[in-house]
């Protein structure tokens, strides 16, 4: 086994190139998630977008559910909602279930 | 090595037709979707069913696996293709998605010499995401963590091998659920002589039996002796970073949320830890405290359900 030691650093921010190639997806198809209101970049243009903590994992989980199964990107966007919203009730749920 | 079976993977049988085959992935995809399914084995089962897909839907590849027979018995040493088993069949090597994404058995039977999934044109390899698991205490204090990661080499006689490297990660102090680790350099290699492409890691916490994080925050019930909620004062209370005093008012309810400020995880600003109290009666095991009860309630005439009329 090799021995590898190098540096890391948190994913702060991604600009929408950066995003396109960590989500191995096109600017497209970005910016439809962005008009869909799944992500919500910082800066006005798209030259200046910067996505940033949950943005990034949402991408990721977009272009997954896109990939895998074929949705489109009103379909992400509400799956993505649907899922949210039962996680908040499964946090909920787990909390009356511990008491 | 251990010898796959597709059609029980779907769950169609060995006959089914290439309608059949789609649907049943289609709905398994749906149902073991590692972002919709989240009990621990989805992944496993998303994996198992795709890489059944990749060889069921591909009419040669089907016809290849075909040619293997069924499960043959357990011998020593694990399964190994007869030889000269795909001979005849022209189907083309490789599969999609990251190197290393299907079971031995795939990798060993149809990605031979097989042109690597994520090849840039640019020459730069293709990055790598994997998940890394923590305890919250790790995100108070940092953490250093060593994985194994495991990608296909193709060697100079085109066969596949699966190379094992460490790699070392150091998890910064203050991370939270969600965000990425970049390790620059650390994903697949070039096959064109570029840059390795990199690494990231998508951090989660291992579920605590006390805190529930949200964000940089921490969340817990924090039981209190009746006494302690009406009279008020001081309790100690741990937290991942350390023991810390907290306050009780006087007359607390249960339900009441109390906030310690910059105690939760590490950073600019730092987290909260927010304690909801949770009234608890003390076990009566002796006369003594049980006539301290009796006591309490001929003394205090208290009616809790005053509220609910009648």
């Amino acid at each position: 086994m090799k021995k590898a030691t190098r540096r890391s650093d948190i994913v702060d921010a991604l600009s929408l190139p950066d995003l396109c190639r960590f989500c191995e997806a096109d600017e497209a198809w970005v910016i439809e998630l962005v008009e869909h209101g799944v992500l919500e970049p910082h800066g006005s243009t798209a030259q200046t977008w910067r996505f940033r903590g949950a943005n990034i994992v949402r991408a990721k989980k977009a272009r997954r559910l896109n990939r895998d199964l074929g949705i489109n990107t009103a379909g992400v966007a509400l799956v993505l909602e649907l899922l949210e919203e039962r996680d908040r009730f499964l946090r909920r749920l787990a909390r009356y279930e511990a008491i | 090595m251990e010898f796959k079976d597709y059609y029980k993977a779907l769950g169609v049988k060995r006959d089914a037709t290439a309608d059949e085959i789609k649907r049943a992935f289609r709905k398994a995809a749906r149902k073991y979707h590692p972002d919709i399914n989240t009990s621990a084995d989805a992944e496993a089962k998303f994996k198992d069913v795709n890489e059944a897909y990749e060889v069921l839907s591909d009419p040669e590849k089907r016809a290849a696996y075909d040619q293997l027979g069924a499960e043959p018995p357990r011998g020593a040493g694990g399964y190994q293709p007869p030889p000269g088993w795909d001979s005849g069949f022209a189907f083309s090597e490789g599969g999609p998605g990251p190197e290393g994404a299907f079971s031995d058995f795939f990798e060993t039977l149809f990605r031979r010499g097989g042109a690597a999934g994520g090849h840039r044109a640019s020459g730069r390899g293709a990055d790598s995401h994997a998940q890394l698991m923590i305890d919250i205490e790790d995100a108070y204090r940092g953490a250093a963590r060593t994985l194994t990661m495991r990608s296909p080499v193709v060697g100079p006689d085109g066969a596949v091998t699966l190379q094992e490297r460490s790699v070392s990660v150091s998890v910064p102090k203050g991370i939270m659920q969600g965000q990425h680790i970049r390790l620059a350099g650390q994903g697949a290699s070039s096959f064109g002589g570029g840059p390795a492409g990199d690494l990231f890691l998508e951090v989660s916490f291992a579920p605590h039996p006390i805190y529930r994080p949200e964000g940089k925050d921490l969340h817990l019930d924090l039981p209190v002796a009746p006494w302690e909620a009406v009279l008020g004062g001081h309790v100690v209370m741990p937290t991942p970073g350390g023991k810390v005093d907290l306050r009780i008012p006087e007359s607390a309810r249960t339900g009441q949320k109390l906030r310690l400020k910059g105690k939760g995880l590490p950073g600019t600003p730092a987290g909260d830890i927010y304690a909801t109290l949770k009234i608890v009666n003390p076990k009566v095991t002796t006369e003594e405290a049980r006539a301290f009860f009796e006591e309490m309630a001929k003394v205090m005439p208290f009616d809790p359900r005053a509220h609910l009329g009648g």
